[in-house]
């Protein structure tokens, strides 16, 4: 008795301690996961202008400064013709064809084809870029262009003349009903599923709003659709009581969105594209029938070499090689992408990959391109490489020595690669090109590049700053852009 | 008024003083001196004996990315093969000088160099060599482009060269130039061109 007593005493305190534990280990996690999706929620996602013309269609990075929106000037003209900058000190001198315009740092006042300009806020000069105000490219644009241009601030969007793509919307009556969306010019979207609703994002496309943003049609199937733009892009949101797919038609100037066959859907034929291993790439893009997931046929692939325990040069105390390309790649696929190359990441993270594992995996995509990202703390710059291939490799029948596979393609990535340079240094960017032992360049059945990221000055922490990767990045794609067709037609 | 006694001793004390401060500091010169020259880290070539000869090093220059032709005149043994060895250990003692244009990490050497018939020549690094190297796709290539050129410069009738590193065969020599196949001399001379150029 007196012991079963001093149990039922002791055995509600011994275990008060251990339920407090677990309470606060069920407090701790919460708090956890609610810090991880606040974390998540609150990256601020990178400000873009989206400029759309009949020479181009392209996407800008914006750049916060001193509260404002600003955009390099010369990235903004250089999709639309030839264009030439000069800094002089605190000037800096641009051309455009004929039209000659000069900006000083830190004004206001500007010179354009010879007459003033005020600018809202001052002109920046960084690293010998020109930054305007984003609020100005309504007013400034037309008066170096000479024609007209209509700017959405809010969305940042703007339209270089009559270049904006009208659609109609309707419903067609039939049993399952299917949605038609007849556009003025052929468009390729992003499109996404999710419960109740079917999004497509027209990032490189000119889409304007029809007459109302929201749309309503009689179904009660497919009973409305909105139109919204944000951050240079427009989206369209079916909405929908069942899952619905998407088909083109008409060369792509039609889509066709209806709901999901009940019935199984016939198993797909798939290519063997490996795919890298946490690729974090956009979502795919649309071509044919939208199905679960598609294949999809890259341009280019991109990779950022190094990577996991293989951290490459130690280009400071604190900046890796392998975290300096990484970044690099990134951005370039973004520039690639916005140019309308479809691209591909070789690693999205730190993960390590062997050389013929970059080499089977570029080779397996097909791209018309390979461009492989280094980094370097010697010299200024950029420097464009193109494989040495060795001399003693044979060939058997249709089996390529592995050695020399390159070997097939290298009339074709020097072409590239004086076409880069040129366009580079166009650009005023210090630019090289040369030949290097440099796996895996010779193993790529493709043509393939490697490019070398040195800084801009002998302060080596400037390749880690963001402004100085995107003027690269975006310089490089528009050099890989401008030589597009030939690289189709080597594919 | 001060003592006179006092005043000499003060003096003396001062004199004593100053010529303390003058040892002291010649004596800091000559540890430093030592120091120095205990940290030189050039390997030491065995004495050669043969004629001195003018040869053309192929020396790189990392300031302005290239390579240039640099006649020197080098005690040469008569052995082919060692002619070879010869000759990389001048290119190496440029490099590891203090004032050198394109510096290489500490303990670097050329263990060896082998001529097979026919035209490959096969160089083999120390360990310190492409362990303490830069790594850089330009600083390598300079390196290698450098090693070959001199090489095939001087040594008629070599066609191809493979580098090894103490004796193997290693992928890169760090972390870019690739070392796992054999070099084509005719293919670097167009590679040479390119690094002669700065643009």
């Amino acid at each position: 008795m007196r012991w079963s007593k001093e149990r039922r005493e002791l055995t509600p305190a011994s275990r008060r301690p251990s339920r407090r534990r677990l309470v606060a280990a069920v407090g701790f996690a919460a708090a956890i996961l609610l810090a991880s999706t606040l974390l998540l929620y609150s990256v601020p996602e990178e400000k873009r202008i989206t400029i759309y013309s009949n020479a181009a269609n392209y996407s800008l990075p914006v750049l916060e400064r001193n509260g404002d929106e600003y955009v390099g000037l010369l990235e903004v003209f250089e999709p639309l013709g030839p264009v030439s900058a000069k800094p002089n000190g605190v000037h800096w001198k641009f051309r455009y064809y004929e039209v000659e315009s000069e900006f000083t740092a830190g004004k206001t006042r500007a010179r354009i084809h010879g007459a003033d300009y005020d600018l809202p806020s001052n002109f920046l000069l960084e690293n010998g870029r020109g930054l305007v105000p984003l609020s100005c490219l309504g007013t400034l644009m037309p008066r170096i262009l000479g024609g007209p241009v209509t700017f959405n601030q809010n969305s940042r969007r703007l339209f270089v003349g009559n270049v904006a793509v009208h659609f109609t919307a309707q419903v067609n009556k039939t049993t399952p009903p299917k949605l038609v969306m007849n556009f003025t010019a052929p468009v390729n979207p992003t499109i996404a599923t999710s419960p109740g609703e079917l999004r497509m994002a027209f990032n490189h496309e000119a889409v304007v709003a029809p007459g109302s943003q929201a749309l309503t049609f009689d179904s009660k199937i497919i009973p409305s659709a909105s139109f919204q733009e944000s951050n240079g892009a427009a989206d369209v949101v079916v909405a929908a009581t069942v899952p619905l797919m998407a088909s083109f038609a008409n060369n792509g100037r039609t889509i066709i969105i209806e709901p999901v066959p009940q019935a199984p859907a016939p198993s797909q034929t798939q290519t063997p594209i490996p795919r890298p291993p946490t690729s974090a790439s956009s979502a795919t893009p649309a071509s044919g029938t939208i199905a679960p997931a598609g294949i999809r046929h890259y341009f280019a692939v991109v990779d950022p070499s190094h990577g996991g325990d293989e951290r490459g040069a130690s280009l400071t105390d604190q900046i890796a090689e392998k975290d300096v390309t990484l970044a690099f790649a990134r951005r370039l696929r973004q520039e690639l992408e916005t140019r309308g190359l479809a691209t591909l990441l070789l690693r999205d993270n730190d993960a390590t990959l062997s050389l013929d594992q970059r080499a089977s995996l570029t080779n397996s995509a097909h791209p018309a391109i390979y461009i492989c990202i280094h980094a370097a703390s010697q010299g200024k710059g950029v420097r464009v490489y193109t494989g040495l291939v060795p001399p003693d490799a044979e060939n058997h029948g249709p089996f390529l020595s592995w050695d020399a596979a390159q070997s097939a393609f290298q009339l074709s990535s020097r072409s590239a690669e004086a076409n880069l340079v040129k366009d580079l240094q166009n650009k005023q960017i210090p630019a090289r090109s040369l030949i290097a032992a440099l796996r895996p360049l010779n193993n790529i059945t493709t043509t393939a590049l490697a490019v070398e990221v040195a800084p801009p000055s002998d302060d080596v922490s400037q390749l880690n700053s963001p402004a100085y990767q995107q003027l690269i990045a975006s310089a490089v794609a528009a050099g890989v852009a401008s030589f597009r067709d030939k690289l189709e037609a080597g594919r | 008024m001060i003592p006179r006694h006092l005043l000499i001793g003060v003096a003396i004390l001062l004199a004593a003083t100053l010529g303390m401060s003058v040892y002291v500091w010649q004596m800091r010169s000559r540890v430093h001196r030592t120091e120095v020259s205990s940290l030189n880290t050039q390997p030491v070539a065995p004495p050669v004996s043969g004629a001195t000869e003018r040869v053309t090093l192929y020396v790189a220059y990392d300031d302005a990315g290239v390579l240039r032709p640099q006649q020197v005149h080098v005690q040469l043994p008569a052995g082919r093969q060692e002619r070879a060895a010869e000759l990389l250990r001048a290119l190496l003692t440029l490099y590891l000088d203090k004032s050198s244009p394109h510096p290489l990490g500490a303990g670097s050497e050329i263990r060896d160099v082998y001529l097979v018939d026919p035209g490959l020549a096969v160089i083999d690094l120390n360990a310190a060599f492409a362990d303490n190297h830069r790594s850089g796709v330009l600083v390598e290539e300079l390196t290698v482009v450098s090693l070959i050129q001199t090489l095939s410069a001087n040594i008629p009738g070599i066609t191809r060269v493979k580098i090894l590193v103490e004796g193997n065969e290693r992928d890169t020599l760090a972390g870019h130039a690739d070392l796992s196949n054999f070099y084509d001399v005719p293919a670097i001379t167009q590679t040479v061109a390119q690094l002669q150029s700065a643009q």
